[in-house]
């Protein structure tokens, strides 16, 4: 068995120090070691985009990201968007927009939506898109998704 | 459809947990002192097991147990029990698991794996249906005639066949006789996968009282139990199977999926929990995943355009495992013409085995491939009458009430509207009209249209019932035994028991995570019967409510019973709406002025059959296969790209006859049916080399459509013709959205470039084949552009 090493994360706003071996993914960090459900494995090779969460303000597939890539990381998932009671507008949005079936896919999606939200308002559905195409959904057809990620725009704006 | 507050609004659905990340899924539980699970594939498409030595696996520090097939001597499945817990003797199809490994930690399991030594005897890989059927071929079941099976399933023992389901209407000799043109074809489509994005994952425990307890991603939990109880031979009532929320199924976690597998581990653990999870790759080498097909017809017409003959072979390739796909086969044999009313029809539908990975489900059930054969034969038909596809269509199209069914019986008068449907679809996409050419000479566009029928496939006592609980608060508890894998189903009860007792729908409880020992029963969560079915359970279980609250009332007023009203979730007496008692105020019976209490706790109860279905004659198909049909037509707008040999769908139309409970979660249905249906139409395919082994076990290689691949619109309505005996006169929509796009896509090919294709996908590498055999000149002409020529 590897080694351990001691890497510093920050998730959702609250900072630790955890153990980890050297070959282990974020994904598995993040959902052992701090109790994140809503990250979920699908692939494992970075094909279906389903544990997408924020790192360092970036889009990341956390299967493709080794926990030790990830020390002094600051990672936002869907639990860090929300106080309880209020969703935020991204999340708003997909529930008033029927963005979501099944579910297994909607964290990921929520996440590159808040990417979305905060940082191409303006770009054209084309643009969103391509953002979007880094994560499989089977069940929605991407629409309703899509007009939710509007919507928010849209939500935000008047805010 | 008449205004209601609650049904027929896009009210958000309730499980809004998976937008904030703490909805449970199987893949989510993990219990205290839980062992892992991992099997071992086969290398071999079809080998003799000669040896097993797990001895070195053993030896890995955390390792409990190996298992292999000896270990299960007995089979399980729902329609036909052919299925091995592990191996047998035999493997049948590469990945086929002959070995399952226990440890206590996953690595420990995974290092385990590597260390298993299979010695095999190949024997001759059967892969092809035409392989399958050949007089000399292996047998795949050596054994067929042990086999358990439901009675309704034929299995042809010492051959291939798995299934053999014979439909015959009138005279079809006579029937050709008559027909001025006749259309032949054969049609195919390859292995597919359902795709879900939550993999198979189960875990079970056995109590020391003897309670079996699983969780796993499944579509139906009372067939898991019942084929758990039935197949280890265990006390139904001391199965107990939990219902989380499920990561998508689409008919691929239908029945009982590999539950059985950490179940019997479990047992021979001294009832230790022990998790198995598919990673990607397993799960498109275990799971079943949709047969693929060869429909040989002949189709028959005058020249006024009234069709008189169908004659039909269809071959279902079920892979080593028929178990679900027998069903299929007789889906597409007893609705083998879509929804038109052929007099003489004569259809053999053969359900084959072939040493390929295990066949059930998917979304539309068989009907998704019998339309993409049938509606091309229309417009085949309608090119060589010199008629235009639609008007074909509309000559030919089931009249409810008058029209007999491929199976002899006659339509219910209220069974829908496939009319308004195709003339709605064929206005939504432009009908009639050229469609814009692009300025691009080797982009060529074409509009095409396919209609389509389907209910559910299911034995005639498939049951369902449902409970509702009042609380003390007024609110409402509504216990159904359907799962939840997306389509919202249970979130449209909701809404029904809002309207039926007029309370607001967020006092409307429907747990989405349920165990069978706390919810009332139904057969299964497919075919799209859910809201049907659970449906009219609830509507009797509000009617008994109803009547419970009527009781009491009317005793606390003095009145008759049927001078009470319900409305505003109160019973009222009528014309005094200052005389009521509300349901809080009922909840746990009601207390009179002097302290006497009546009635006791309201609760509610209703069932469902589909009544009135029947089994069918073994000799010709006759009987009543459905309690309902929901009609529809599909419409694209499609472009051709002749230098990449892309086809991209611009305009997808869909509509629909039936009345929906929430638009907003039919559209999703629609949308996303749409989307999938498109995705295998242009792209998908299990890719399997010479001997068997599968290419492409990876989304990489296996592409399902992204955002960027949707269409530029996507349209869909639904006509709000109901069906008397469906709640609120809602039939199913979700299969239904998904099945004629194959059909409509090609059909536009057609339309845009004159070429037929009869083959699935429509790959570029596809289409290529097919314009070279058909219109050679069509590449001729692109050579010009490509040399720079005029």
């Amino acid at each position: 068995m590897a080694e351990t090493i001691t890497i510093r994360l920050k998730v959702n706003g609250i900072e630790r120090e955890v153990a980890v071996k050297p070959n282990e993914r974020l994904l598995d960090v993040l959902r052992e070691k701090f109790y994140i459900n809503s990250v979920k494995a699908g692939c494992l090779r970075g094909e279906c985009g389903i544990c997408t969460v924020i790192m360092n303000g970036k889009l990341v597939k956390s299967c493709l990201v080794l926990a030790p890539e990830a020390d002094g990381a600051e990672i936002l998932t869907v639990e860090g968007l929300s106080k309880p009671g209020k969703p935020s507008v991204v999340q708003r949005a997909f529930i008033e927009k029927f963005g979501f079936q099944c579910g297994f896919c909607t964290p990921a999606f929520v996440m590159a939506a808040h990417w979305v939200v905060e940082n191409m308002p303006d770009a054209p559905e084309e643009e969103i898109k391509e953002i979007l195409n880094s994560v499989i959904c089977r069940c929605t057809g991407y629409k309703q998704i899509i007009e939710a990620i509007k919507y928010a725009i849209e939500l935000k704006r008047q805010a | 459809m008449k205004a209601y507050k609650y049904v027929g609004k896009p009210i958000p659905r309730q499980d809004v947990s998976k937008v904030f990340g703490d909805a449970i899924y199987a893949y989510d539980v993990k219990l205290p002192g839980m062992l892992y699970a991992k099997l071992v594939g086969s290398t071999y498409a079809h080998a003799r097991i000669k040896r097993i030595d797990y001895s070195k696996a053993l030896k890995v520090p955390g390792v409990i147990r190996v298992f292999t097939g000896e270990d299960f001597p007995f089979k399980v499945g729902i329609y036909a029990a052919d299925r091995d817990v592990l191996a047998r003797g035999k493997v049948l199809y590469y990945g086929h698991p002959v070995a399952g490994i226990v440890a206590e930690t996953p690595e420990a399991a995974e290092e385990a794996a590597e260390l298993i030594e299979v010695e095999y005897e190949p024997l001759e890989p059967v892969l092809t249906i035409e392989d399958a059927l050949r007089p000399d071929a292996p047998l795949i079941h050596e054994h067929m005639e042990e086999y358990r099976h439901a009675s309704f399933i034929y299995p042809r023992p010492g051959t291939n066949i798995a299934n053999y389901l014979k439909l015959r209407k009138g005279d079809v000799k006579k029937g050709f006789e008559e027909a001025d043109v006749v259309v032949e074809g054969e049609y195919r489509e390859p292995l597919i996968s359902h795709a879900y994005m939550e993999n198979w994952v189960g875990i079970a425990r056995v109590l020391s009282d003897g309670t079996v307890e699983v969780w796993s991603s499944h579509q139906s939990p009372f067939a898991v139990r019942h084929l758990l109880a039935a197949s280890l031979g265990l006390p139904i009532g001391k199965v107990v199977v939990h219902h989380t929320f499920i990561g998508g199924g689409f008919g691929g976690k239908a029945g009982l999926l590999l539950e059985h597998i950490p179940v019997l581990f479990s047992m021979k653990l001294g009832g230790r929990p022990v998790r198995l999870e598919l990673n990607r790759e397993e799960n498109f080498l275990f799971m079943a995943q949709r047969a693929g097909y060869l429909f040989k017809m002949r189709t028959g017409a005058t020249k006024d355009g009234r069709l008189v003959a169908h004659y039909g072979e269809y071959y279902l390739d079920a892979g080593a495992y028929a178990d679900y796909t027998v069903n299929i086969g007789r889906s597409v044999g007893f609705v083998p013409t879509g929804p038109y009313e052929v007099p003489n029809i004569h259809v053999d539908s053969i359900t084959v085995y072939t040493n390929k990975v295990p066949t059930t489900a998917f979304r539309g059930f068989g009907m998704q491939e019998m339309h993409f054969a049938f509606e091309q034969q229309i417009d085949q038909l309608a090119e060589k009458l010199g008629m235009d596809p639609l008007e074909l269509r509309l000559k030919n199209a089931i009249v409810p009430g008058k029209s007999y069914l491929p199976t002899q019986v006659r339509v219910r008068e209220d069974a829908g509207d496939p009319v308004g449907t195709m003339k709605r679809a064929a206005e939504l996409i432009g009908w009639g009209r050229r469609p814009e050419k692009p300025d691009e000479p080797w982009k060529f566009r074409g509009i095409g249209i396919a209609s389509f029928w389907k209910g559910p496939v299911q034995p005639p006592n498939a049951a369902s019932s449902a409970i509702v609980k009042v609380n003390e608060d007024g609110s409402v508890d509504v216990l159904v035994g359907t799962g939840e894998m997306g389509q919202g189903t249970i979130y449209a009860l909701a809404q029904i028991v809002a309207e039926e007792l007029g309370i607001p729908v967020e006092k409307v409880r429907v747990a989405p995570v349920r165990s069978t020992d706390s919810v009332a029963y139904t057969w299964q969560t497919v075919g799209s019967r859910g809201l049907f079915s659970e449906g009219q359970a609830l509507m009797r279980a509000l009617d008994d409510l109803k009547s419970q609250m009527k009781e009491i009332a009317a005793r606390v007023f003095n009145v008759f019973k049927d001078e009470i009203e319900i409305k505003d979730g109160k019973a009222c007496v009528k014309g005094k709406p200052w005389e009521c008692i509300s349901l809080a105020e009922m909840a746990l019976g009601y207390t009179l002025p002097n302290g006497n209490a009546i009635h006791g706790p309201l609760i509610g109860r209703g069932s469902h059959v589909p009544s009135q279905t029947t089994y069918l004659d073994p000799e010709t198909g006759k009987g009543e296969p459905k309690p309902f049909m929901t009609f529809g037509t599909s419409a694209v707008e499609v472009e051709v790209d002749l230098l990449n040999m892309r086809v991209r769908v611009l305009k997808a139309v869909t509509v629909l006859d039936t009345p929906v409970i929430n638009p907003g979660l039919a559209l999703g249905q629609a949308y996303g049916g749409a989307v999938m249906g498109i995705s295998i139409t242009l792209n998908e395919e299990l890719k399997l080399t010479k001997d068997g082994r599968l290419l492409n076990p990876n989304f990489t290689d296996y592409k399902v459509a992204r955002a960027g691949d949707i269409p530029t619109e996507m349209v869909a309505e639904f006509l709000g013709v109901g069906q008397k005996n469906a709640p609120y006169g809602a039939k199913g929509v979700g299969e239904l959205t998904m099945i004629a796009w194959p059909a409509a896509i090609a059909n536009a090919i057609y339309n845009a470039i004159g070429v037929r294709i009869k083959k699935l996908p429509i790959t570029p590498d596809n289409l290529l084949e097919a314009i070279r055999e058909q219109r050679p000149e069509l590449l001729k002409e692109l050579d010009k552009y490509l040399l720079g020529g005029e």
